[in-house]
């Protein structure tokens, strides 16, 4: 037989453990909503409304095969990378207006993300794949530059300033883009010409599709290549 | 115009060479063989590639019937009818593939390689634009070495490449076709050690843009497939063959 004080004071331990129970729960709600709360308030960057400025855009057009200069006037970040990826999404949404000269689809999300890197070195320095393809963009240069192939020649790419954009497109772009060795390669060039026109750095361009190498934009243009902004000057 | 397109209209004329001079480094015609490249052969060897081909089905082409077709089956037809035509001239022809197969930009390449070939054409068709592109590899001429990079082997031959698509070109242009020629970078292309062009077929359209000739008009076909055997006889009886 049970006594009656030892029920009474089990029933108030099971009464207690409850209590304690559901007030370790409401402290962890409220940390939590404070936890919330101090995220909520923290100090946040204004949105800057960047002013428009005059920007060069190359667009293609199909019925020639010609890069035209067009003038247009956008907001541009002061951010390099930023500013590059403001301009080709100007470029693409161009393309992807109805009365396109050189119809893609896409428009300005197509562009995922633009990193601005030091120039490719020249020199051959460059190890495994990445020393082939320095060699076929060096061939390229060397109208202005150095001979291919020439080592103690070869610009040093951080002393010179000069950069490397590597754009990464999105997949969808990439699979919706018009297939066929012009309509490509005038994507290209005019990507990487807009490119150069507004950021004079910018000397050679590389392509990524969704942050991976791709063999061909749409199974023509060698996305594999760096390829060199002096190839994609305008028509004047 | 540094451009690496350009159109045609702006570089018509009787000498081939001269109008090439908008493509950059092209100005020059060669006068021999690349320093180190192999030796001229004796017998004149033609490669003829028909682009994409199996799991690769390439663009769409609608063509006018609007049936349509895929860009391997435009490529495989119009190899099949080039080869017919340059082999009735006495011209030996190796091609990547005859049937719906699919074959690899590096295979293609080392097909061309071994071929020893004094001409490769890779044939493409497209939507886009119209007339007749032809592509000549963007990489600048360099001295050929005894072993070339794979992924630019056709440097060494790019000087000759543009002297082919200028023969190319002025056959095309006497037969009353539009032509846009351009540089570019064509994985199977800049791997070939011979003198290289891409071909890209496009609808014909007028002068109004309106349309003459679409990519599934026999005619059409057979026209640019007899001009371009005819180019390549008249680039083997000009002696530039390697």
């Amino acid at each position: 037989m049970i006594p009656r004080y030892q029920t009474a004071i089990f029933i108030l331990l099971v009464a207690a453990s409850i209590a304690m129970g559901v007030t370790l729960w409401q402290l962890r709600e409220r940390a939590h909503q404070r936890l919330l709360t101090g995220q909520d308030s923290a100090p946040t960057q204004a949105p800057e409304v960047a002013q428009a400025e005059p920007a060069t855009i190359l667009v293609a057009n199909d019925a020639d095969g010609t890069l035209l200069a067009q003038e247009q006037s956008l907001p541009l970040p002061q951010e390099s990378g930023a500013r590059a990826k403001a301009v080709l999404g100007k470029l693409l949404d161009l393309y992807a207006a109805p009365d396109a000269t050189h119809p893609v689809a896409g428009g300005a999300g197509s562009i995922a993300q633009v990193f601005l890197l030091p120039a490719q070195s020249l020199d051959g320095g460059a190890s495994g794949g990445e020393a082939t393809k320095g060699k076929a963009a060096g061939a390229i240069v060397a109208d202005s530059h150095a001979g291919p192939g020439s080592g103690s020649e070869a610009m040093n790419p951080l002393q010179m300033g000069r950069q490397l954009a590597v754009v990464n497109l999105t997949g969808a772009f990439v699979a919706s883009h018009p297939s066929g060795i012009e309509t490509e390669t005038l994507t290209v060039m005019s990507i990487c010409g807009t490119l150069h026109a507004n950021l004079p750095r910018v000397t050679q361009v590389r392509f990524l599709v969704d942050g991976q190498q791709r063999a061909t934009l749409a199974g023509h243009a060698d996305l594999t290549r760096i390829y060199l902004t002096a190839d994609a000057a305008p028509e004047r | 115009m540094a451009l690496a397109l350009a159109a045609a209209a702006g570089l018509a004329g009787a000498s081939g060479m001269l109008e090439l001079t908008g493509w950059g480094q092209a100005a020059h015609a060669p006068s021999g063989p690349p320093t180190g490249a192999a030796m001229p052969s004796s017998r004149f060897v033609v490669v003829v590639d028909a682009a994409h081909g199996g799991d690769d089905p390439g663009g769409r082409l609608n063509g006018q019937s609007g049936q349509g077709q895929a860009e391997k089956d435009f490529t495989l037809a119009l190899s099949v009818r080039l080869r017919s035509l340059l082999a009735a001239r006495g011209i030996q022809v190796i091609t990547t593939r005859e049937a719906d197969a699919t074959v690899d930009f590096d295979k293609r390449a080392e097909l061309a390689d071994h071929a020893n070939a004094q001409a490769c054409l890779s044939l493409h068709g497209s939507e886009s634009g119209f007339g007749v592109h032809l592509f000549v590899s963007n990489m600048t001429p360099v001295q050929a070495a005894r072993f070339a990079p794979w992924k630019t082997a056709q440097a060494a031959w790019v000087t000759r490449s543009l002297a082919l698509a200028g023969t190319l070109n002025s056959a095309l242009l006497q037969s009353g076709m539009s032509v846009t020629l351009g540089r570019t970078a064509l994985p199977a292309v800049d791997s070939m050690m011979c003198p290289a062009v891409a071909v890209e077929i496009a609808p014909e359209r007028g002068p109004d843009k309106k349309l003459i000739a679409d990519l599934d008009d026999e005619g059409y076909q057979a026209r640019v497939a007899e001009t371009l055997a005819a180019a390549l006889l008249e680039w083997r009886t000009e002696g530039r063959q390697p």
